[in-house]
Parts: C-alpha cells; sequence; structure tokens
C-alpha cells in the first residue's frame, strides 16, 4: 500500500482478563473505504475506537497518518483532530443547539473565532442538508436527523479520517437511508471511511474492502464482490446467511 | 412507533372531553372514600374552627403601635406587633450604630437588586463578574465605612438581615466553585488529587458546622502568624464557605456521575482537552441536573447563618434575641420569631420558586435527551 493512513500492526486488547482484539494487523489507504462487520462482541467497536484512542491498546503499533499512538498527549491530540467520529447513539451535546454543536471543536480546539466557526458549522449543516434545524436542540431532532448533525460535528473539524460505529443501528428503519446518502456523498467525495455496520446493501455500493471479525480475529478481508459472492471462511458463510435477505 | 408501510390515520379535531365541573371535582378528590370523606370532614372542620381565632390573633385584635401598656392589656389574648414596631430596627440591623442604619439598608438593597438582575440566565455574561465584584466593594464601604466621609463601623457589629444576606450570598457564590473543584479533583485520575479532595470532603463532612465557627472564631487566630489579621467576619465567612464547599462537591458529583460517558467519548474524539470537557461539555448539564439539590444547599446556608450566633455575630435570628433582652418586651417573643419566620419563609420561598423556573428553562433539552419533535 503506498499511502496509508492507518496502521494496526501486531495489535492485542484485552478488557480485565478477557481478550477482546487479538494479533490484529489492518493497513487502510489513503481514501479508502473499509466497512467491518461481525456478529455482536466480535471486537470491532473496539478496533475503531483504538484508533482514535477512546481504548487503548496494550500491545502492538498503531500509526494515524504517520503517528504513533502512545500515551503521549500530544500524539493522541494530533490523532484526533485528524480522526472523525460518528457513534451509534449519536452523543450530541444536549445542552447546545445543532449549530452549537457544530461549531464547539473548532472554537476551542481549533481556536477560530465565533463568528468563522459558526460560519463553518453552516456550512457543514448545510452538507448534511439539516441547515434549517440549526437552532434546534438535540432533543427537538428526529434519530436521522441527529445523526446527520453528528456527522456534520465531526466533518467541521475537517479530518482525513471518518469513523462510524454502527451509525444506523440506534435509527427507526425510515431514517437510515438519509443517514446513509450522507456517508455516500462523503465516500464519493473521498474520504478515508472505516465504518463498523450491518448495512451490507452499503458495504456492496461503497467498500473497498470488508472486513469480518470474529471473536477478536479479523476472520476474512476481501473486495465486496469476492467477499460475498465467495466467502471463504465457515464463520462468514454462517454471519452472511443470517444478515442478508434471501 | 405505528405499524411500518401503515397509513397514517388522520386526527381528528376533537378536543379531549371536559373534565368534571367543579362540584363532581370536589366529590373526586375529597369524598372520594368513606376514610377520605372523615379526612376533609375532620380537617375540614378543624379549620373553621381555628380559623377565626387565628384571624384574630394575628390581624383583627392585635396591636399594632407601639404601645406597651396596650400590649399588656391583651393578656396575650391578640398578638402584639407593637414589639415587631418598637424593636424592628434592632432586629433587622443587630447592634449597627442606630443613626448609621440607612448605611445597611442601602447595602442590602444593593445585594438584593444585583440577585435580582443576575437571577436571568441572559445575565449570565462575564461582566457579572465585574458587577458582582463592584457591588461587594460598595457593600464593604457601606457597612464598614472609614472612608467617604462614612465613620468607621466594626464588622464584629454588623449584624440583623444584612449579615445574614452577605454571609449566604458570599458563602455560596464561593462555595460552589470551589466545591466543583473538589468533585472533579474527586473524579480525577490522579491519584493524589482524588485522594486529597475525597480526604478533604469526607472530613468536613464529618464535622458540625458550629465547631467549624469556634474554630474559624476563637482557634484559628491563635494559629495564625502575627502579622495577619482577619477580623472575625472574614473568618467565619471563609469557614461557611469551607463548610458549604464539601457539600457543594459531592451535590455536583452527582449530577457529574448521571452523565452518559458517550458525552465525553464525544468531546474526546472531536479533540477537547479534559478541562474544555469539563467546562463546555460537562458542567453545563451537571450543573441543571443538581440545580435542586444546590437550591437545598442554599437554602440551609440561609438558615445555617443563624449558628453565627455562638461566636457572638448577631444575625437575624440573633438580633432578635437582642431585641428580646429588653425585659419590658421579652414575653412577647412569639411576635418576634414570627415576624422573623415570615422574614426567612419569603426568602426562601421565592428561592425556591426561582430554582424551579431556572430548572425548567435550563433543562428543558437536557432531561429528555430522546424527545421526539411534535
Amino acid at each position: 500500500m503506498k499511502d496509508p493512513m492507518i496502521e494496526l500492526a501486531g495489535v492485542n486488547k484485552w478488557f480485565g482478563r478477557f481478550h477482546v482484539l487479538v494479533d490484529i494487523d489492518l493497513l487502510v489507504g489513503r481514501g479508502e473505504r473499509i466497512v467491518v462487520c461481525g456478529p455482536s462482541g466480535s471486537g470491532k467497536s473496539t478496533l475503531i475506537r483504538l484508533v482514535n484512542r477512546l481504548e487503548e491498546h496494550q500491545e502492538g503499533r498503531i500509526l494515524v497518518d504517520g503517528v504513533l499512538l502512545t500515551d503521549d498527549l500530544r500524539a493522541i491530540e494530533r490523532i484526533r483532530r485528524e480522526v472523525g467520529m460518528v457513534f451509534q447513539s449519536f452523543n450530541l451535546f444536549p445542552h447546545l443547539t445543532a449549530l452549537e454543536n457544530v461549531a464547539l471543536a473548532p472554537t476551542f480546539v481549533l481556536g477560530l473565532p465565533r463568528a468563522e466557526a459558526l460560519e463553518r458549522a453552516a456550512q457543514q449543516l448545510a452538507r448534511v442538508r439539516i441547515a434549517d434545524q440549526a437552532h434546534k436542540h438535540p432533543g427537538q431532532l428526529s434519530g436521522g436527523q441527529q445523526q446527520r448533525v453528528a456527522i456534520a460535528r465531526a466533518l467541521c473539524m475537517q479530518p482525513k479520517i471518518m469513523l462510524f460505529d454502527e451509525p444506523t443501528s440506534a435509527l427507526d428503519p425510515e431514517m437510515v437511508k438519509e443517514v446513509l446518502d450522507v456517508m455516500l456523498e462523503l465516500a464519493a467525495q473521498g474520504m478515508t471511511m472505516v465504518v463498523v455496520t450491518h448495512e451490507m446493501g452499503f458495504a456492496r455500493q461503497v467498500a473497498d474492502r470488508v472486513i469480518f471479525m470474529d471473536e477478536g480475529r479479523i476472520v476474512e478481508e476481501n473486495p465486496p464482490a469476492e467477499f460475498f459472492a465467495h466467502p471463504r471462511n465457515e464463520r462468514t458463510r454462517d454471519f452472511l446467511a443470517k444478515v442478508l435477505p434471501r | 412507533m405505528g405499524a411500518p408501510g401503515g397509513e397514517r390515520s388522520s386526527r381528528g379535531e376533537r378536543p379531549p372531553p371536559a373534565r368534571a365541573a367543579l362540584l363532581s371535582g370536589l366529590r373526586r378528590h375529597l369524598f372520594a372514600s368513606p376514610s377520605s370523606a372523615l379526612a376533609t370532614l375532620l380537617v375540614g372542620g378543624g379549620l373553621l374552627a381555628l380559623l377565626p381565632r387565628a384571624v384574630h390573633w394575628l390581624f383583627t385584635g392585635a396591636v399594632y403601635r407601639a404601645d406597651y401598656d396596650a400590649c399588656r392589656a391583651l393578656a396575650y389574648s391578640a398578638a402584639c406587633w407593637g414589639f415587631v414596631a418598637e424593636k424592628h430596627r434592632l432586629i433587622l440591623f443587630g447592634r449597627y450604630p442606630y443613626a448609621e442604619q440607612w448605611r445597611p439598608l442601602v447595602a442590602t438593597l444593593l445585594v438584593l437588586l444585583t440577585l435580582f438582575v443576575s437571577a436571568h440566565p441572559r445575565a449570565w455574561r462575564r461582566g457579572l463578574l465585574l458587577l458582582w465584584a463592584l457591588v461587594l466593594i460598595a457593600f464593604l464601604l457601606f457597612m464598614g465605612g472609614g472612608a467617604a466621609g462614612l465613620s468607621r463601623v466594626e464588622p464584629a457589629e454588623w449584624g440583623g438581615f444584612p449579615l445574614t444576606v452577605i454571609l449566604t450570598v458570599v458563602g455560596v457564590a464561593a462555595s460552589i466553585p470551589l466545591g466543583i473543584v473538589l468533585a472533579l479533583g474527586r473524579r480525577s485520575r490522579l491519584p493524589l488529587a482524588r485522594g486529597a479532595c475525597t480526604l478533604y470532603i469526607e472530613l468536613v463532612r464529618g464535622v458540625p458546622l458550629i465547631t467549624v465557627l469556634f474554630v474559624a472564631s476563637f482557634v484559628f487566630p491563635l494559629l495564625m502568624p502575627g502579622g495577619l489579621k482577619l477580623d472575625v467576619l472574614t473568618r467565619i465567612t471563609l469557614g461557611i464557605t469551607l463548610f458549604q464547599a464539601a457539600y457543594m462537591a459531592e451535590v455536583i458529583r452527582g449530577g457529574l456521575q448521571a452523565l452518559p460517558r458517550g458525552q465525553f467519548e464525544a468531546a474526546a474524539a472531536l479533540g477537547l482537552s479534559s478541562w474544555q470537557t469539563q467546562a463546555k461539555v460537562i458542567l453545563p448539564q451537571a450543573l441543571v441536573l443538581v440545580i435542586p439539590s444546590l437550591v437545598n444547599s442554599l437554602l440551609s446556608t440561609f438558615m445555617d447563618t443563624s449558628l453565627v450566633t455562638v461566636v457572638s455575630l448577631y444575625d437575624l435570628t440573633g438580633s432578635l434575641r437582642l431585641a428580646l433582652g429588653d425585659p419590658r418586651w421579652r414575653n412577647f417573643f412569639l411576635e418576634g420569631y414570627l415576624f422573623v419566620g415570615a422574614l426567612y419563609f419569603v426568602c426562601c420561598l421565592a428561592m425556591s420558586r426561582y430554582s424551579q423556573w431556572l430548572e425548567r428553562r435550563l433543562g428543558r433539552w437536557i432531561r429528555r435527551p430522546e424527545a421526539r419533535p411534535a
């Protein structure tokens, strides 16, 4: 791979005595779209949460855009600036309006003047087609709208990498599409994305590679055409049989 | 959620059925069962029997003039508000020099007015801190004098309502930020900070306020190096602040713990430092969540200030006792306590109503993250 954005080598992680991630090796290139799937408890969320240090790994090396992830706070700060994250439960700040949610980090992390931060935030809200809701609080928005605000909030820091942790799992069915559409556009614009999701349609349409995890290991890793047509591992086949519509 | 794919039924314009008129409402609330009817009759009968006598004692039969003989003539069959009329300045301002009592009046009104102005969230800007600094300086100037042609009045002579107000305002205003620091410290990942804050909180909560006041008043000066002298009022204010901060810390910690982990994670993922996260994301929510308990602490500080009488400062309650020291009037203590009690009650009611309003206004979005658009 000529231009790796994320590099995990020999990464291991335990929660107490529980071995969550086992010998993970993964390379994600610039502009690559990776979909991570697998049964619950397979460690896929933990995997992407290692990348921006929401979880600490105990063994192995993680490099994000050339920066080695260690206990060094400056390295962590630098990496977090380049990595945006979208959560399953949105995690918007309920005391702020949508616009203020998006403008918060540019104001305090980048130190932009307030007017400029708000201007930039408004642009990002327009990008996820929710500009008309800018002055509402998260509690006044539907789940799909909240998740789009959350995406705008991450994008407003102009990250090089976007991590999505089951972004549509908490949504009512009729709202899944509006969020996936925003993610599709983002992919079309060349964003490096790592997406944990069970939306296999999205994987087929967007992913450069699909990664299947089970019991803390990467079991299978292939382009979607190959992944869906000829799953090599038995556990992958079991999983696909459960999530794919017959 | 409705059935997926199903047509949404059109919602009619019909208002909900009219609820019970007055009579049936009364029946439902007061005479729903035999036992409830009995309770209603007993309580209602009791009220009917007592109310006329209470009104007579409190108002219609009472003597309002500061006329000692008229009060004696009542033989306690009605209230003698004459006592309050005669002694109100002593009760309200304590031992403050009589001729100069306009000064505590102005100073207190100034503080109350500023409180009123700062009540609205729109007033919460940086300038407000400056305003408060100026108001406190003005308060001290009016009360203490010694400048601008005002004669010097030692803090030991301050008393009555102004003392109650300033001890409460400064005590609460200073103990909240201190409480925030202690609460954050107790949740810190640094073992030393966590240990120190926990130790402080547990120690202070294990000591009665009255002990703290004794220490602040009598022991503290002995321990101070010779050059440094703090007047008794400063020491007491410091004591109340340090005491109350331990309770505030636990109240605030409760709010911090109520916030989901996702809030911290979202802030961290955006690159906010842990201080920025606390200041911009966590505290604004946690403090709103604990408004009811904060007001609880505010009210108890307000009441606890009456304990300063044990170190010879005379707050509202204390100066009432001074007033009752007059042998002619000392039998009319009931009227005196009713008057002071009413003053406390009005203040507490105002604070409690305000807190409910504030909670609704600030907490609109914070408590119902799952709320959906109408």
